[in-house]
């Protein structure tokens, strides 16, 4: 094993796992806002219970999703080294201002919605929430425009004297198409997943008649967040993938495994047998899809990756410039078949429910349930599909993953590698175990305001 | 002035906001450390440990943040420094990740379940979490100070006992105990009765350990490199400790507060002056040191982030401020609520 392939391993869980919790940040965070805005307007006592009851269960998220984000940043500096020395002119910024911009933004005043209940007044505590969801979309903004410029690099040039990147347009890092698009989608991921937390939560407990007043509001505001979700998921992952195939072709035709130029190509739902270019035994395909998928014409012509690669050894030089293809094939897609799969359950939850009615079928509930799983797949799939097939790239064009990794021993890396994974494994049962503590418990009851008598009134919100 | 004159100031403007960010973030989080690591010694039974946790409740992961904009900061502004040290460190910042992220759960985590060997098991990880990193931040930046050995490729070549020298350990040894005595003084401003008696006999018997230990750290950092300014802030360093001694003698609580923050600001700018201009001296050859002028961004890069800095930096110190305004009050015993089955984990 070496330093390279253990590096690649550890960015590879330590990233997934970091996604599994930001997205519901994210998402979450904005639900509970919205519910306590409107807790405040209508002083409905049902919607203060879902405030505390999905903030409970949003905090316990909050916490890993906090305490694994400082190894991202460390990481860069610790196993891509030789990247962080290249990229860091253009590549820095967007971090530190992500810090200086949202991670402050985010503790400080999700400290404050956290000690500040009944020591702030109402509307300070409420803008508290909101500032702590503006904080996360600032943080998702910044970090994806660093990624974004992974995966089409611009305003910079390569200074041979130095043999680094240097930036030449700030604002073009900024604006860069595949930051704006990555940026919307991933908002409308983190909608589904704080959708879909709310139903499963919710409908753990409507199928066993529990909390049904306090709890069908949350279905259905999850139900019509997931589905909204979806719907901006299918737009935005559809802009994507144009603007994707334009800037890095081999990614699309190995979406596909399309290995010869195809005009129109035909989307396989899956296929039986190898995916390396020889026959294949079984595919089921839609004509044209992939074609509409990369182009917007059901006709349009979708480069095969035997062909970008030649045209990428042409202007790079000789070697391999195909990712792995079976991952780049089945993740693409898992990410739509699950992500599909969670807005058709929403929009079945949704007609179901309509007009106050609450259907008696218990599988239902029970596959609502387990529905919190697939926007944590799907987003999992999508990461491991966009990073996977920039591969061998790290900075698509410029720099390539094998050179970016760092100088550091093997035995460094695999101790780093083993070490973190166990924790997060750890830590992962332990903060499942809590989670289904507190979903299960339901929401809480709402104390009675502290009696005039009381001198001090207690901490209501104390670790 | 030229721009190669704007250019050159604008790299010292960086080193000394990096510095600043340090500061900012021994300053903060050397209180929330010291909290943790005196947990078991100064939290009696579970309610007592809970106070002192809801010390640093709302504010320990802003504290953090410091720690993560530094790293930000030193990777758009000196991406050569960053690279180096962080792939150079490896272990020791290893070791410092895992501290902190079980301390992080932990945190959040204790109180959300009512079984004791749950609560002790979290405490632990506080404790522990909070003391590696006391003790490593101070062993990194004895090494950065005292120097390492870096190659003419910018690579670390030193190892991991390299790291583990008596200077360095007694770096080590510096940040831990005055961020324990930060700690101790913290925690008798914030609560009452009991806790706040124990806080302060610890702080009156952690004070001459500190004063002791930080002295002949920065001491030998005098003799070593022997900057005059460096010197002066040694001595407001080693005279804000003895202010804390004495204050904490008289009961002066607010006033021994303000002498340990004086003098980790102090320290950890006499590092950094004594470490001016280079970022990372390598002991390989002085033409390999790492500097000011090697090691930063270009103009244009420098120039951005200056920018954002200047809009952004008064609006955080401005709101984190306000959160220590909102959270100023003393707590105790009587503040925690009482835990019944329904309300166990109240912590949200």
């Amino acid at each position: 094993m070496n330093t390279l392939m253990l590096a690649r391993w550890q960015f590879g869980i330590t990233t997934v796992y970091h996604f599994f919790f930001v997205p519901l940040t994210i998402g979450l965070s904005a639900l509970i806002a919205i519910m306590q805005t409107r807790w405040l307007r209508t002083r409905d006592e049902r919607l203060l219970r879902l405030v505390k009851f999905f903030g409970k269960l949003f905090l316990i998220n909050f916490a890993l999703g906090v305490a694994t984000g400082i190894v991202q940043e460390f990481q860069f500096g610790m196993d891509w080294s030789a990247y962080s020395r290249f990229v860091g002119d253009i590549f820095g910024a967007p971090l530190a201002i992500e810090g200086l911009l949202a991670f402050f933004l985010e503790s400080t005043f999700l400290g404050l919605w956290i000690f500040g209940w009944g020591r702030l007044p109402e509307r300070v505590h409420l803008a508290c929430i909101w500032l702590v969801s503006i904080g996360t979309m600032l943080s998702a903004y910044f970090i994806l425009a660093a990624n974004a410029w992974m995966q089409h690099p611009v305003g910079y040039r390569i200074d041979h004297t130095t043999n680094r990147a240097v930036l030449t347009d700030f604002f073009a890092v900024l604006t860069n198409s595949t930051a704006v698009i990555a940026f919307f989608h991933t908002l409308t991921a983190a909608a589904l997943y704080g959708g879909v937390l709310l139903v499963g939560v919710s409908a753990w407990h409507l199928a066993r008649d529990r909390f049904t007043d306090v709890l069908r509001p949350a279905l259905r505001l999850g139900l019509w967040a997931s589905l909204a979700a979806t719907a901006g998921l299918l737009v935005t992952g559809d802009i994507d993938g144009k603007i994707m195939t334009s800037q890095q072709p081999m990614k699309m035709a190995a979406a596909e495994a399309l290995y010869t130029t195809s005009k129109p190509a035909s989307f396989s739902l899956f296929t039986i047998g190898s995916l390396d270019g020889g026959k294949e035994v079984f595919s089921v395909r839609v004509p044209g899809v992939l074609s509409f998928l990369a182009t917007g014409s059901f006709s349009g012509k979708v480069d095969g990756i035997n062909d970008v690669q030649a045209l990428e050894a042409s202007q790079y030089g000789p070697g391999s410039y195909k990712p792995v293809i079976p991952v780049t094939y089945w993740s693409f897609r898992l990410m739509i078949g699950t992500g599909l799969l969670a807005g058709l359950i929403a929009l079945v939850g949704l007609w179901w429910t309509r007009r106050g009615r609450l259907p008696e079928r218990r599988w239902f509930w029970r596959v609502c349930t387990w529905s919190i799983a697939l926007p944590i797949l799907a987003s999992s799939f999508g990461w491991i599909f966009t990073e996977m097939g920039r591969q061998p790239w790290a900075v698509y064009g410029v720099l390539t993953t094998r050179e970016g990794v760092s100088l550091v021993s093997p035995g460094e890396v695999l101790t780093s590698l083993i070490v973190l994974t166990a924790l997060y494994g750890v830590l992962a049962v332990v903060e499942v175990g809590l989670m289904l503590k507190y979903a299960k418990a339901g929401p809480p009851e709402i104390e009675p305001p502290a009696q005039a008598g009381d001198a001090e009134p207690r901490l209501s919100f104390a670790y | 002035m030229s721009l190669n004159d704007l250019y050159l100031s604008l790299k010292d403007l960086w080193f000394v906001l990096i510095a600043v960010l340090w500061c900012g973030y021994f300053l903060l989080e050397g209180f929330d450390f010291g909290v943790g690591i005196l947990l078991p010694v100064l939290g009696r039974g579970d309610t007592e440990r809970r106070v002192l946790i809801n010390t640093v409740g709302p504010v320990w992961d802003g504290n953090e943040v410091w720690l993560l904009v530094a790293g930000g900061a030193t990777f758009a502004a000196f991406p050569m420094w960053y690279a180096t040290l962080f792939s150079g460190f490896y272990l020791p910042l290893l070791l410092i990740l895992v501290a902190l992220i079980i301390r992080a759960v932990a945190f959040e985590y204790r109180g959300k379940r009512p079984q004791a060997a749950w609560r002790r098991g979290w405490d632990w990880c506080i404790t522990a979490g909070s003391a590696v990193p006391a003790l490593l931040w101070g062993v990194a930046f004895g090494n950065i100070v005292r120097g390492v050995p870096i190659d003419a490729h910018e690579h670390y070549t030193g190892g991991f006992f390299a790291l583990l020298n008596p200077y360095a350990l007694l770096g080590g040894l510096t940040t831990l105990t005055v961020f324990t005595l930060h700690g101790a003084v913290f925690l008798a401003l914030k609560t009452t009765g009991d806790i706040r008696e124990r806080a302060r006999r610890t702080a009156a018997r952690l004070g001459p350990v500190a004063i002791v230990v930080a002295g002949s750290f920065l001491l030998w950092t005098e003799i070593h490199h022997g900057k005059a300014a460096a010197a002066g802030l040694a001595v407001v360093a080693a005279l804000g400790l003895v202010g804390t001694l004495v204050a904490t003698l008289r009961g002066r609580e607010g006033l021994a507060f303000a002498g340990t923050g004086a003098a980790i600001v102090a320290t950890t700018v006499a590092l950094f002056t004594t470490l001016y201009p280079n970022v990372m001296p390598s002991t390989t050859s002085a033409a390999y040191s790492l500097t000011v002028h090697n090691a930063s961004s270009s103009h244009y890069t420098l120039q951005i982030m200056s920018v954002v800095a200047v809009i952004f930096t008064p609006l955080v110190l401005l709101y984190q401020g306000w959160t220590y305004w909102v959270f100023r009050k003393r707590i105790g015993v009587s503040d925690i609520p009482v835990e019944t089955p329904g309300t166990v984990g109240t912590a949200a």
